[in-house]
Order: C-alpha cells, then sequence, then structure tokens
C-alpha cells in the first residue's frame, strides 16, 4: 500500500492549484460531514483529529469501517458519478480540516487536462488503498484459522 | 538447545482475550541450557496431549512467558492449565530478532494478531536500552478490541514518551464494545510512525498476508529489504532441523528462522507452492 495522503500522492504544482480552492473548517468531535445516500457535494483533507466513516445499521450505533487521519481525504464519492456518499462520516474528535466544493474542483479538473488526471490519479490511488486493505481484512486473518483452514 | 523435555512449573496464567493465555514458567529441575532471545521459540509440551511451538511473549531472569492461543488439541490443553501445573519445555530453538544490529537506529514494530507475542521481548528489551536507538514506533492489529493482546500494557506504552509511536487499530468495533480508537488495517498506520526509512529497521509478525502488504509498502518507502525483519511460521514438529516439516524453499524454519531478512523471505513467501 503506498501513501496516499495529500502531501505524498499529489505534485505540488497542482497541489498548490487545489489548496488555493480550500477553506478551512472545523468540526466538534460528535459532528456530521456527511450521510450514506446524500449528494457528495463537498470533500475534506484533514489537519488535525480524526474522522471515522460509517454504515448505518438500524437498531444499533453506526458500525464503523474506517478511520482517517492527518492528510487523508474524507470522501471519493464526489469523484465519482452519481456523486452520492455510499458511507457515513462523523468527527471522532475535534476535526480541523481543508474543505472543498466539489463542483469547483470537478469543473477545475475538466478545464485542465494535466491537473485532472493528478487529481484522478490521486484519488484513484485513494480509492484502491482502501479496497486493498478492505480485501485483507475481508480475510479475517486474525481469526482462529487465520485465512480459513485448508480442505 | 534441548532434544529432551525439560520439567516447567507454571506459576501464573493471566488470561489475555476470550481464547489466548500468558503462561508464566519457571525450571521445576534444571533451566533450558542457554537463555532465550527475543524471536526465539520453545516447544511447549502438555503431558499426554502433545508438543506445539510457541514464541517466548516475556523473558525473565528466571520466568519464560508463552502466550497460547487455543486452536488445537495441544494449545487447548496449554491454555487449560493452572498455577503449579508443570509442562516439559525444549528450547530456546531458532533465530532471534537481533536488536543489536538496530543500535542507532529508528525502530518500527508492526504486529498484528498474536503476532505481537513474539514482539513484545523486542520492545522491552529496545525500552530498557532506550538511548541505544533512535524513534521507536509500535504498530498493533487486532481482530476486534476484545482481541487485543496486552492491553494494559499497550495502554501503559501508549501514555509512555519513550516510544516515539504507538498505535492500535482493530478491523473492526461492534456496537457497545467501548472502542474509540483507530478502525482499519495496520498498514494504515504507518502514514502517521515517524521513522526515517533509510536509517530504520522494522520487525513484522502476524498472519504472513499482512506481513507481505507491510513489508511491500515499508520497501515502497525507501527500506531496504534486509532491515525488514520478519517472523514466518510453518509446521514445526522437531525443532531441530530434521524433519523438514517446517522446510520453506531452502529454508528450514526452525533452525534458519522463525526471524529471517525480508531480503530472503520475499521470494519465498510469493511461492504458492511453499
Amino acid at each position: 500500500m503506498t501513501s496516499t495522503t495529500l502531501a505524498a500522492a499529489l505534485p505540488a504544482e497542482h497541489r498548490e492549484r487545489l489548496m488555493r480552492l480550500a477553506r478551512e473548517v472545523s468540526f466538534p468531535a460528535g459532528a456530521r460531514l456527511f450521510e450514506e445516500g446524500r449528494r457528495a457535494e463537498r470533500f475534506w483533507i484533514v489537519r488535525t483529529g480524526t474522522v471515522v466513516l460509517d454504515v448505518h445499521v438500524p437498531g444499533r450505533r453506526a458500525a464503523v469501517v474506517e478511520s482517517l487521519g492527518h492528510g487523508e481525504l474524507v470522501g471519493w464519492s464526489w469523484h465519482v458519478p452519481p456523486y452520492v456518499w455510499h458511507l457515513g462520516a462523523e468527527a471522532l474528535s475535534p476535526v480541523r480540516a481543508w474543505e472543498f466544493d466539489a463542483a469547483t474542483v470537478r469543473e477545475l479538473c475538466a478545464r485542465d487536462a494535466a491537473f485532472g488526471r493528478a487529481v484522478a490519479e490521486w484519488v484513484g490511488r485513494v480509492v484502491a488503498d482502501r479496497l486493498r486493505a478492505a480485501r485483507i481484512r475481508l480475510l479475517d486473518l486474525y481469526g482462529p484459522c487465520g485465512s480459513g483452514s485448508r480442505p | 538447545m534441548t532434544e529432551v523435555p525439560l520439567p516447567y512449573r507454571v506459576t501464573r496464567v493471566h488470561r489475555e482475550t476470550a481464547d489466548t493465555v500468558t503462561l508464566a514458567l519457571v525450571p521445576a529441575g534444571p533451566a533450558a541450557s542457554a537463555p532465550f532471545v527475543p524471536g526465539q521459540f520453545a516447544m511447549v509440551y502438555a503431558f499426554g496431549v502433545g508438543e506445539i511451538p510457541v514464541s517466548v511473549s516475556r523473558i525473565g531472569r528466571r520466568t519464560l512467558h508463552h502466550t497460547v492461543r487455543s486452536v488445537g488439541a495441544v494449545s487447548a490443553a496449554l491454555c487449560a492449565l493452572r498455577p503449579g501445573a508443570r509442562v516439559g519445555l525444549r528450547g530456546p530453538f531458532g533465530t532471534g530478532w537481533e536488536l543489536g544490529r538496530a543500535a542507532g537506529q529508528d525502530l518500527l514494530v508492526v504486529a498484528g494478531g498474536i503476532g505481537l507475542a513474539p514482539l513484545r521481548p523486542l520492545v522491552l528489551q529496545a525500552l530498557a536500552a532506550r538511548s541505544r536507538y533512535g524513534r521507536l514506533n509500535l504498530l498493533v492489529g487486532a481482530r476486534t478490541p476484545g482481541d487485543l493482546l496486552y492491553a494494559r500494557q499497550l495502554r501503559s506504552w501508549t501514555a509512555q514518551r519513550a516510544l516515539r509511536h504507538c498505535a492500535v487499530t482493530v478491523d473492526r468495533s461492534a456496537d457497545g464494545d467501548g472502542w474509540w480508537g483507530h478502525v482499519g488495517l495496520v498498514t494504515a498506520l504507518l502514514k502517521h510512525a515517524a521513522f526515517a526509512p533509510e536509517n530504520t529497521t522494522a520487525f513484522l509478525c502476524g498472519p504472513e498476508v499482512m506481513i507481505r502488504a507491510t513489508a511491500r509498502d515499508l520497501l515502497h518507502r525507501g527500506l531496504p529489504p534486509r532491515r525488514v525483519r520478519v517472523s514466518l511460521e510453518r509446521n514445526m514438529r522437531c525443532a531441530t532441523g530434521h524433519c523438514g516439516h517446517c522446510q520453506l524453499g531452502g529454508v528450514l524454519l526452525c533452525r534458519d528462522g522463525p526471524v529471517i531478512g525480508w531480503d530472503r523471505a520475499e521470494a519465498l513467501c510469493s511461492v504458492r507452492e511453499l
């Protein structure tokens, strides 16, 4: 798995361009950043604190599937049609983050092919990294039989 | 090294999780002929049931600690022991972590599941000689919060400034388990660890898939393969390099391992037939 933090994954020139579109925001612990099924109109990069991605399960506390910390991208559904969140996100602790308007970034990606390719590569790396991690966790390797008993 | 099991007495049994205990053992007669070093293992014999390899999870002056997970007949028998019971013990066997070779470097310890057991004496050894090493990072992954080994010790290590970074993650947290920590794969914790790749030695132990994923990530970050030390596991029987059960390519893990460098392990771990 490779580093997918903004600083490591996006070349400096494109990073600076992206950061010109950022605005500083903060969330108290427990604040909901987005909800499953809603339009993905913004995204964030965590500066401090922890954001958890969760899935609503009726009758119980939302199930946390991943934690995100410093430098990590919160949300990628804003980059992929139909631009709808498939998870929820909540600030586990007080969070400071850079917030971006998804439509503005997408528009810039469409106007500037090099920038658009760099952003697509960055988001693609994030998705690939989380997919790989999810697949390994699916194996339940720490369980009693590791990756499964042999037939 | 001993061919015949020596009698050891169980002085303490500490239940770590629902299926895992740590046994404190002292010699009930002559002690093992050589001192254990972190990373090595013993063949622990449950009388009348059988013998299994168990890494040493803490090394005292007279006491050896072995952390055992109940997954089969022998391990279940060992987990059911009470203080005063006796076991047979052969060892020490295999290679150690060789922490001394990492003097002056940053240390990165990555453990998954019960893989924390062989790494615990390494962390304790590094903490006991703190000034010899650079930044000490400990990253631990577990299935659920309830499956975390040495929970009290982890909390204490997390609070210690001696560790530059101590982080724990779980694969899943359930409703009401009180977990407010990280959720995700242990490799996700690497992003926040503090180490200079060109001057770091990493020590990995856990499921082999986790080891492969972590080692690849570390190589991508610039660690040379020989400074990624991994502990591998195969079916060990004799522990003396004769029976061949633990053979992995040209390596007999009971004798040439379990701890080897990723420069040797990488090719072996990528062969399906092994």
